[in-house]
């Protein structure tokens, strides 16, 4: 077991490998309870959560979710996260584990003035994520929960055991699938349930070659405090036309006048792994970093995501990874080596 | 439990060596690879390359993660396992059987110094 944002998570229970083809051709499940929970309610929730949210939430539905960033004033990344709206007045904050401290403290300074109740629900949820092409089929069969009609990037509610169980269709894999939370006893009767009907358990490993090969970002990877989401390219996220938001002006003034860098994909010429933190070249000098690397499980091909200086940033521009003491050839791809299969 | 060759000599670092006259074959071990998980990719050096006991000479991956190989022998490489370039994962299929390097030895008086097969077993159990 690997310490991990305060759990202690395993890395593998079968193999990566065998992990990861399990979520991309059936179904996989993972022990997620890790994630951080907060509830935003009252009457300024939706002012609220817009002033610290970079992405726009205006005339959604209840039950509609959004994936976006926390920002420092500056731009820089606090957080990546989901927002759940359950109603006007109260929303579903979802963080990463190494943060929870961190963004707690952020969302509570930052509501000053703002009529709402923020609860950090982080200890009393538990959660699993389930996915791969057969989650639906599971999770209706095995865990009995109707979630046919929830659309890509919804939430329902269930009564269950008498608690309100959560379930969205959402995922960190680039495959369809389902995130349930609940009590940690719930959570675990759903996990057990899962084990009996013979779905591969997945660890940490295989979590991240999954989310690498379809381009999603982590944080502390992809994202950070010093790495604002244009960098990250990820601007299709920041909706700029918003009234406001902390981080909007540094932003809007990136976009204006281009950033300095971002984060490309890489594909490497032989079977060499790049991997976080090794220098990206240009004629023997550093234009960048390695942010994650694998051969991808997928298509077997050495590749990576890498924040790079521009110009050097675009398409099919030609690099070399440092590799110990050695360097490999390069070119500057998209950063989506598998594609995803979102049921939409 | 992992196997452990009786007629290796060992290095901490989970290196194996069979002697053969003057010259070190060097692998790593059934424990090593089984803490590693399936390995991806060898990074192996050139022939001629010197090294000097304890340097690296290159690495092993697996999905995770690159984990360095040290030689436990001073020498020169004379040859390297080129299949590994297209089948790294023979050596998970057989860790004892798929050697890495070979090295003529500079002083093969090194190989009384590195570990029999019963001090390196005590080292895997921790």
């Amino acid at each position: 077991m690997s310490p991990f944002g305060g759990f202690d998570m395993p890395i593998q229970y079968a193999g990566i490998t065998e992990e990861h083809n399990a979520v991309r051709k059936h179904v996989g499940v993972f022990d997620v309870s890790h994630m951080g929970e907060v509830r935003v309610k009252g009457p300024d929730a939706y002012k609220y959560v817009s002033h610290i949210f970079v992405n726009d939430m205006t005339g959604a539905p209840d039950g509609q979710i959004f994936y976006g960033m926390m920002c420092y004033e500056n731009g820089g990344v606090v957080d990546d996260l989901l927002v759940y709206k359950v109603n006007d007045n109260e929303y579903f904050l979802v963080i990463n584990a190494s943060n929870i401290d961190k963004d707690v403290a952020w969302i509570m300074k930052n509501a000053e003035g703002f009529d709402v109740e923020i609860t950090d629900e982080s200890p009393v949820y538990g959660e699993v994520a389930i996915q791969g092409p057969e989650a639906e089929e599971t999770v209706e069969k095995v865990l009995g929960i109707p979630v046919k009609d929830i659309a890509f990037y919804n939430f329902k509610t269930f009564p269950i055991d008498g608690e309100e169980v959560i379930v969205s269709r959402t995922g960190y894999t680039g495959e369809d699938g389902f995130e349930i939370y609940g009590s940690h006893e719930y959570i675990r009767k759903v996990w057990d349930k899962l084990m009996e009907a013979g779905v591969q358990p997945c660890g940490l490993g295989c979590r991240d070659t999954l989310r690498f090969e379809v381009g999603l970002p982590l944080y502390g990877d992809e994202l950070a405090d010093d790495i604002t989401p244009i960098e990250a390219s990820l601007s299709m996220f920041v909706k700029l036309d918003k009234p406001e938001f902390i981080g909007k002006e540094a932003l809007a003034a990136q976009k204006a006048e281009g950033v300095k860098r971002r984060i490309v994909g890489l594909e490497l010429e032989g079977n060499a792994i790049p991997r976080h933190g090794y220098a990206v070249e240009v004629n023997g000098e550093k234009v960048g970093e390695i942010t994650t690397g694998y051969r991808s499980i997928s298509t077997g091909k050495s590749v990576a995501m890498a924040m790079i200086d521009k110009p050097y940033d675009k398409l099919g521009t030609e690099v070399e990874v440092r590799i110990r003491k050695k360097t490999f050839p390069a070119k500057v791809v998209k950063k989506r080596f598998y594609d995803k299969n979102y049921k939409k | 439990m992992s196997k452990i060759e009786k007629e290796c000599r060992y290095a901490e670092s989970h290196e194996w060596v069979r002697v053969d006259g003057d010259i070190a074959v060097i692998g790593i071990s059934d424990y090593a690879q089984h803490a590693l998980g399936n390995i991806v990719y060898v990074d192996l050096p050139e022939v001629g390359d010197e090294f000097e006991a304890g340097d690296e000479f290159g690495a092993v991956e697996s999905v995770k993660a690159a984990s360095d190989l040290y030689t436990p022998v001073s020498g020169s490489v004379v040859e390297i396992n080129e299949a590994l370039e297209d089948t790294p994962e023979a050596i998970n299929e057989d860790a004892f059987g798929t050697w890495l390097i070979k090295i003529a030895m500079s002083d093969p008086s090194q190989v009384d110094n590195l570990l029999d097969a019963e001090a390196y077993a005590k080292i895997c159990e921790g």
